[in-house]
C-alpha cells in the first residue's frame, strides 16, 4: 500500500517533470528573441573590430549624377580609437580647392549628440558647430552626416532577420533601428559577413518607410592580420538617381596618434 | 609699386623653391573683382565702378613629422583706381613648432578670436585689412611669438608682439571713405615708441560639454585708430590700450547663443561693450536638403560721444546652406541702429563652378542713414560686388 503511493507519486513526478520539460525544451531552444540575437551580432562586430587603437586613411569622393557628371572631393581621415565612448576623428579636407584646408573634429558619443568643431582656414576661425544635423548630405553627396559617422553599439535598436548569402560570404541580415534623434531613416537592413564582420551591404529607408538608399562595399582588405576595411564603398540613391563613391586608400593602423591631436586647437595645425 | 614688386620677388623665388622641393604645398587663388556703385557719388572724384585682381598664394612645408612647419600666406590686390587699395600684405610667414602638448608660433600670423557673427569684439590681435571687405574680416598679418599649452584645463596662448600694423585707408577716388581722407603717414601715437611698442595678449580658452568659454586680456597699442582732423586731412591717433574680452557659446539643443562682452581702458577714458544673440537652424527645409540658419544679435556699448556703428544695434539675418555639389550658400543680414534707425542691408552668396572656381556676389545697401552715425559717410556708397576666383 505505502509503496503503491510511493510508486504513484514517483511516477506523477515524472509525469509532471517530463512535460515541463517537454514545454520548456522549445523555449530553452530559443531563449533569445530577434531582438537579442541582433543585438549580440552587433556586439559581436563591436568586439572583433576592438584595439584598432587607430588609423589614417585616403577618402576620394566621387559625386555622379544621372547626366553622368562627375565632382571629386579629397579627404584624409584619422581616427583614434577610445576606450569606454566614441572614438575621436578628423576629417581633413584637400579637394575641391576652395576648401583645401577645412577641418572637422568629432567626439562620437553613443546616443548623447556627437561634440564636433570646423575650422575655416580663410578666417583661421575654429567653430563648435551643432551635430544635430545628421541626415543633411555630406559635401553634396548622397552620403548623410549619419552614414559616416562611427557606428556605436548604443545608436541603434537591433532585430535579427535571417541568415543569407552574400556575394561569396555568409551573411546575418539585421535591422537597424536609430535610436538617436533626428535619423532620416526609419530602419537599415545590414548585411555582415559571418567570418569578419565586414558590413556588405545596407539598405537605408526613408521616413515613410520606403527604400531610399543602398550602400555597397567591396574590394574588402585585412588589415594587421585582423581589421578588415574596404577599399570601395558605393551608395546609390534611388530616388533621384544619382550615386557617391569612396575610394579608400593608404589605410595605415597604429600609426601613434594620441589624444593630444584631436583637439579642437590642433584643427588650426592639421595637415 | 616698389612694395608690390617686392613681394612678386619673393613670391617668385617661393614658387621656384617650391618647385624644386615637391615637400612645398602650394594652394590659393586668384580673383577678378568687379564693383558697382549705383548711386552718385558723394565727391566728384570718386569711382562708380572698379575692376580689381587679387592674388592670395600659401605655401607650406612641414618637417620633423609634422612637428615643425613654415607656412607662408600672402596677399596682393591690383587696383588701377585707387592707388591705396592697390597693396600688398604678408598674411602669414610663421614658423611653427609642436613639443608634446606645447605649441611655439613665431613670425607673422594672423588670429581668430570670438563667437558672434556681426562684429568681432575680442578679436583685437590684428589690424583690420580696411582696404577689403566691410565685414572687417581681413585682416593685416601681426609680428608676433605666440605660445600655446594646450591642457586637460584648457589652452593658455601667451603672444608677445613686437611692431604695430598701421590700418590703412582708401584714396580720394575711392568709395567708402570718409569725407576727408585719411593721411596715415601722419598717424600719431600716445606711446614714445610709437609703432615699435611691444604688446603682450594673454587668452585662455577651454569647454564644457557644450559650452565653449574664453577669456583674455590685451595690452598694447589700440588696433582702432582714433581720427583727428588737421589740415584737411584726418590723422590716425593710436592710444594705449587695456582691454579685458570674453567669448561664450553655448549649443542647447538646436540653438547656438553667443555672448562677447569686452572692457577697454583707453587714454579717453574707459568703456564696454558687448554682442550677444543666437542662431537657430532649421535643418532640412520643406523636405529638401536646404539647412536654413536664423540669426539674431544685439550689440550695445556704453561710449556715447565717438560711439561707433555698433552701439545699440540689432542684427538679424538668414543663412541658407544648399548642400549641393556646388556647395551654394547665401547669407543675408539687416543691422538696425535701434537710437538713429540707420539701417545696413547686405547679402553674400557663393557657389562652385566646376572643381575649382568660385563665384561670389555681395550687394551692399545702407538706408536711413541718421546723420550723428558714422555709417553717413557710406550713404552714398551701396554696391554690388561680384568675384570670380580660381582656387589652385
Amino acid at each position: 500500500m505505502n509503496n503503491n503511493i510511493i510508486l504513484k507519486q514517483t511516477a506523477k513526478k515524472l509525469i509532471t517533470q517530463s512535460l515541463v520539460a517537454l514545454i520548456c525544451l522549445p523555449l530553452l531552444l530559443h531563449a533569445q528573441t530577434a531582438e537579442e540575437q541582433g543585438l549580440k551580432i552587433a556586439k559581436d562586430a563591436k568586439e572583433y573590430d576592438k584595439g584598432f587603437v587607430d588609423f589614417t586613411a585616403n577618402m576620394v569622393m566621387t559625386l555622379n549624377n544621372k547626366k553622368g557628371n562627375k565632382s571629386t572631393r579629397l579627404i584624409r581621415i584619422k581616427t583614434l580609437e577610445v576606450d569606454g565612448d566614441g572614438d575621436k576623428s578628423m576629417s581633413i579636407f584637400d579637394e575641391p580647392a576652395d576648401v583645401k584646408g577645412t577641418a572637422m573634429l568629432t567626439y562620437s558619443h553613443g546616443l548623447d549628440p556627437d561634440d564636433q568643431w570646423l575650422y575655416l582656414p580663410a578666417i583661421k576661425r575654429v567653430k563648435r558647430i551643432s551635430s544635430r544635423n545628421k541626415s543633411g548630405p555630406f559635401m553634396g553627396s548622397e552620403f548623410a552626416f549619419e552614414d559616416l559617422g562611427s557606428q556605436e553599439i548604443e545608436k541603434y535598436h537591433y532585430k535579427y532577420l535571417r541568415d543569407e548569402s552574400c556575394g561569396d560570404l555568409q551573411c546575418f541580415v539585421i535591422e537597424r533601428i536609430p535610436a538617436y534623434k533626428y535619423s532620416g531613416y526609419t530602419r537599415q537592413n545590414v548585411w555582415i559577413d559571418k567570418e569578419g564582420y565586414r558590413m556588405i551591404k545596407a539598405d537605408f529607408y526613408d521616413r515613410k518607410n520606403d527604400l531610399l538608399k543602398t550602400l555597397t562595399s567591396s574590394e574588402f582588405k585585412q588589415y594587421l592580420g585582423h581589421y578588415w576595411r574596404p577599399g570601395k564603398m558605393e551608395m546609390i540613391n534611388h530616388l533621384n538617381g544619382k550615386s557617391t563613391t569612396l575610394d579608400w586608400e593608404g589605410y595605415t593602423f597604429k600609426t601613434g596618434l594620441t589624444e593630444g591631436d584631436f583637439k579642437s586647437q590642433t584643427l588650426k595645425r592639421a595637415r | 609699386m616698389s612694395i608690390i614688386m617686392k613681394y612678386i620677388f619673393l613670391l617668385s623665388i617661393l614658387s621656384c623653391v617650391s618647385l624644386a622641393a615637391k615637400a612645398i604645398d602650394v594652394s590659393g587663388n586668384v580673383a577678378a573683382e568687379l564693383q558697382f556703385f549705383p548711386d552718385t557719388a558723394q565727391f566728384a572724384e570718386q569711382m562708380d565702378e572698379n575692376l580689381t585682381l587679387s592674388f592670395q598664394p600659401k605655401f607650406r612645408h612641414s618637417w620633423n613629422k609634422g612637428d615643425d612647419e613654415l607656412t607662408v600666406e600672402l596677399f596682393l590686390r591690383a587696383d588701377s583706381r585707387d592707388d591705396n587699395r592697390q597693396h600688398a600684405d604678408i598674411r602669414e610667414f610663421k614658423w611653427l613648432h609642436v613639443s608634446g602638448s606645447d605649441e611655439w608660433r613665431v613670425g607673422i600670423n594672423t588670429v581668430f578670436w570670438g563667437v558672434t557673427e556681426s562684429q568681432h569684439l575680442v578679436d583685437v590681435i590684428n589690424q583690420i585689412d580696411r582696404l577689403e571687405g566691410i565685414d572687417a574680416e581681413d585682416k593685416l598679418g601681426q609680428p608676433m611669438v605666440q605660445y600655446t599649452t594646450l591642457q586637460d584645463w584648457g589652452n593658455l596662448h601667451i603672444f608677445v608682439m613686437p611692431g604695430f600694423r598701421e590700418a590703412r585707408f582708401r584714396s580720394e577716388t575711392g568709395r567708402l571713405r570718409f569725407p576727408f581722407v585719411v593721411d596715415s603717414s601722419q598717424a600719431l601715437y600716445q606711446s614714445s615708441d610709437e609703432e615699435r611698442h611691444i604688446d603682450y595678449a594673454l587668452r585662455y580658452d577651454h569647454y564644457i560639454g557644450d559650452t565653449e568659454f574664453g577669456l583674455s586680456i590685451f595690452d598694447g597699442t589700440n588696433r582702432e585708430a582714433e581720427f583727428r582732423l588737421l589740415n584737411n586731412v584726418l590723422v590716425p591717433f593710436y592710444s594705449q590700450m587695456t582691454q579685458f574680452g570674453l567669448d561664450l557659446q553655448s549649443i542647447i539643443g538646436d540653438w547656438t547663443w553667443k555672448v562677447e562682452a569686452i572692457h577697454r581702458s583707453l587714454d579717453s577714458g574707459s568703456f564696454n561693450a558687448a554682442t550677444a544673440g543666437f542662431e537657430y537652424t532649421f535643418y532640412g527645409v520643406l523636405d529638401s536638403s536646404v539647412d536654413m540658419g536664423t540669426l539674431l544679435e544685439y550689440s550695445w556699448d556704453s561710449r556715447d560721444v565717438n560711439a561707433p556703428i555698433f552701439d545699440s544695434d540689432i542684427f538679424g539675418g538668414f543663412r541658407f546652406a544648399f548642400n549641393d555639389v556646388q556647395s551654394s550658400e547665401v547669407l543675408a543680414g539687416l543691422v538696425v541702429d535701434t537710437d538713429k534707425g540707420s539701417q545696413s542691408f547686405r547679402v553674400e552668396a557663393s557657389k562652385r563652378i566646376g572643381e575649382s572656381w568660385k563665384l561670389i556676389g555681395e550687394l551692399q545697401v545702407f538706408s536711413h542713414v541718421d546723420v550723428s552715425d558714422p555709417l553717413k559717410a557710406f550713404e552714398q556708397d551701396d554696391y554690388i560686388l561680384l568675384e570670380l576666383a580660381k582656387y589652385f
